[in-house]
């Protein structure tokens, strides 16, 4: 074996290639649902969304604001009404070109009351939030993230306090967010810019529209008391039969993290099985490998019977030398495995986490194979009855 | 009845099923006696590898009795055997059957790997003696295809002693060799013949079977004759009448 390196290197590859696809495939499923969790959790803590629009039977109806259901007065009533409620904040949103002097940026202008800062962590790096009183009066303020900044402002010092027109209305700025980086889906959560939801809602869009709601429940444990209460109201005030479809959707984080839970974990296994195939071939490669081997070495085995090897003693050999091309292939595969996995997260900006628990099932997966396809060959080498073994051409 | 090392009584060795059968061996009866040195000859074909097989324990008779060191071989089951094989017998082939790419000294340890009573420091010591007195204590680490043939004969005849065997079973040991290499094959086998090691030698070459002590004839699977070698040559005096021409000529 070891005195054919070329073919127990050509044999260990099967393995080396198996181990590390399964290595670097679980990596990327173990990568993406963290990633995913991290975006829903970054939505801020124990928040609940009310999205206009069905239920459809037997499945998820995703376009939100398709219905016209929501209205501001739902949300106000959601904080007058339901207790277990912390935060609430009716949103609208369009993209729209923003003006600032002779630069101009397309983004997303949000509508929100105060509340949504804290419902989704929104910190402030400069200058302050909107409140109350500036929603009541619609004033023409804003906050703006920090690409928006960058692009209009170019990061000059004395941003607060400039203007920026929106849709010819001068809005003037008043706080610019703390950073947020690129969420899941690839879209850069500081390219946007909030004022107060009358503004946006009368001033810029004239419309009765409310796209969704934001809430946030007092505590983790009151998240489903939180949401049975605004199923309540809601039926109640859009004056819903007992039987009837409602015409609003509310989802929980847990909702929406169990949603692309389960996508990335049939992710995971699909790809781990794809890769799981590769570690089979591998193993049909050392069986194939051991049983041309023990047919080339028949004599030896021969010789090795003749001077008082027990049947026992060539198959320890040969299960050894199965397992041993296996375990070392492995070993090279783990270490390719994560290779990869840094590559796919360097240049492909694919998150990856490469888990403990990975590493010790491709490898124990990897020896069984040694073990389970050496068998065979390891056996019919010991098998042989050394007479015949000798006079083997 | 004087305990006989190897005792065969009315073996027979049939080979092939069905149709086609090869009788190998019909009725053999022997008795070989412990610091015996036999040459078993006859013509090709006539069953002396196939005795040989199964008195070295390497294959079973069809029917028949044997006994080696007192012990009935036929009730020993494959591993027992393959221990059997490991300590009582030697075997030396005609084709030489060491591992290629291994080299002289782990040949000669190979039996000892699968002696169990044996720790590894005793093993190399044991197997550097073993091809010290075959005289390639220089030649421990050298491969087999960078040694002559009488040299890799040579270590198999290490690997043989390397246990302590009761018997050696040599089946023609010189049949690949020229006379002067066997005649050195031949010094080593009465010298350990000397020291009271049973052999038995299969050779088709007469004037080989003459080192001996006594030769058996087979011929169609049977024994047909069994008697002491008459003038029984030493193969140290045989070694020096080859030497002796050569300077003879050179001083011509
Ligand atoms: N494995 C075998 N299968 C069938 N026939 C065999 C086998 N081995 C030997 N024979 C036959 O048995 C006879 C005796 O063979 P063998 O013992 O090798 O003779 P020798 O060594 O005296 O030349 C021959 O006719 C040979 O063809
Ligand atoms: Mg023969």
């Amino acid at each position: 074996m070891i005195r054919n390196k070329l073919r127990t290197f050509l044999t260990m590859l099967g393995i080396i290639i198996g181990v590390a696809s399964v290595i670097a495939m679980l990596a990327i499923g173990e990568g993406s649902k963290q990633n995913i969790q991290a975006s829903i959790s970054s939505l801020g803590t124990n928040s609940i969304m009310i999205i206009p629009g069905a239920i459809s039977q037997g499945g998820v109806h995703l376009e939100a604001g398709s219905q016209q259901s929501l209205t501001r007065e739902d949300a106000e009533a959601i904080q007058q009404k339901c207790d277990a409620i912390k935060y609430i904040s009716p949103v609208v949103q369009s993209g729209a070109q923003v003006i600032a002097g002779s630069k101009n940026w397309r983004t997303v202008v949000m509508g929100v009351f105060s509340d949504y800062f804290y419902s989704r962590n929104l910190e402030i790096q400069d200058g302050s939030i909107f409140n109350q009183t500036d929603d009541k009066a619609a004033a023409k303020v804003c906050v703006i993230g920090l690409t928006v900044a960058l692009n209009l402002f170019e990061g000059q010092a004395n941003t607060i306090g400039q203007t920026i027109r929106i849709n010819r209305i001068p809005f003037k700025i008043i706080g610019i967010l703390e950073k947020k980086g690129q969420n899941t889906f690839g879209q850069d959560q500081d390219d946007i810019v909030i004022a107060p939801f009358a503004t946006v809602q009368k001033r810029m869009l004239s419309t009765t529209n409310v796209h969704m709601i934001i809430a946030s429940a007092k505590s983790e444990e009151q998240i489903d008391e939180a949401k049975e209460q605004i199923l309540q109201l809601i039926r109640l005030r859009h004056k819903i039969p007992k039987d009837g479809d409602d015409d609003f959707m509310v989802r929980t984080q847990s909702d929406l993290s169990n949603i692309f839970g389960s996508i990335s974990k049939v992710l995971t296994i699909l790809l781990a099985s794809i890769a799981s195939i590769s570690l089979l071939v591998g193993g049909i490669g050392i069986m194939n490998i051991m049983l041309v081997s023990v047919t080339e070495r028949t004599r030896e085995i021969g010789i090795r019977l003749a001077v008082g090897a027990k049947s026992r003693d060539v198959l320890i050999q040969f299960v050894i030398e199965s397992v041993f091309i296996s375990f070392i292939g492995g070993l090279i595969g783990i270490g390719l495995g994560i290779f990869v996995s840094m590559m796919v997260a360097n240049f492909g900006g694919w998150p990856v986490t490469v888990t403990l628990f990975s590493i010790l099932l491709s490898f124990l997966f990897s020896t069984i194979v040694g073990l389970f396809f050496g068998w065979y060959p390891a056996q019919k080498a010991s098998n042989l009855n050394p007479i015949d073994a000798l006079r083997y051409e | 009845m004087t305990t006989s090392l190897i005792s065969v009584e009315n073996i027979s060795k049939i080979y092939g099923i069905g149709e086609i059968e090869v009788h190998a061996l019909t009725d053999v009866t022997l008795k070989i006696n412990k610091g015996e040195f036999i040459a078993i000859m006859g013509a090709s074909g006539s069953g002396k590898s196939t005795f040989m097989n199964i008195i070295g324990c390497l294959d079973r008779p069809t029917s028949g009795n044997y006994l080696l060191d007192g012990m009935d071989v036929n009730k020993l089951d494959k591993n027992k055997l393959a221990e059997f094989r490991n300590k009582k017998i030697g075997f030396i082939f005609q084709s030489f059957n060491i591992l290629a790419r291994t080299t002289a000294i782990e040949n000669v340890e190979l039996p000892l790997l699968y002696n169990r009573t044996i720790n590894n420091k005793e093993r190399k010591s044991r197997a550097y003696n073993a091809l010290k007195s075959v005289g390639l204590a220089d030649r421990q680490y050298s491969l087999p295809n960078q040694l002559s043939g009488g040299q890799q004969q040579r270590i198999a005849i290490a690997r043989a002693l390397v246990n302590e065997p009761i018997v050696i079973m040599a089946d023609e040991p010189t049949g690949n060799l020229d006379s002067k290499t066997s005649y050195e094959i031949m010094e080593i086998f009465q010298t350990l013949n000397n020291r009271g090691i049973t052999i038995v030698m299969v050779t088709h070459e007469p004037d080989i079977a003459q080192f001996a002590l006594s030769t058996i004839l087979f011929k169609d699977g049977k024994i047909i004759s069994n008697k002491p070698v008459k003038e029984r040559k030493l193969a140290l005096t045989e070694l020096e009448k080859i030497k002796q021409p050569i300077t003879v000529i050179k001083e011509k």
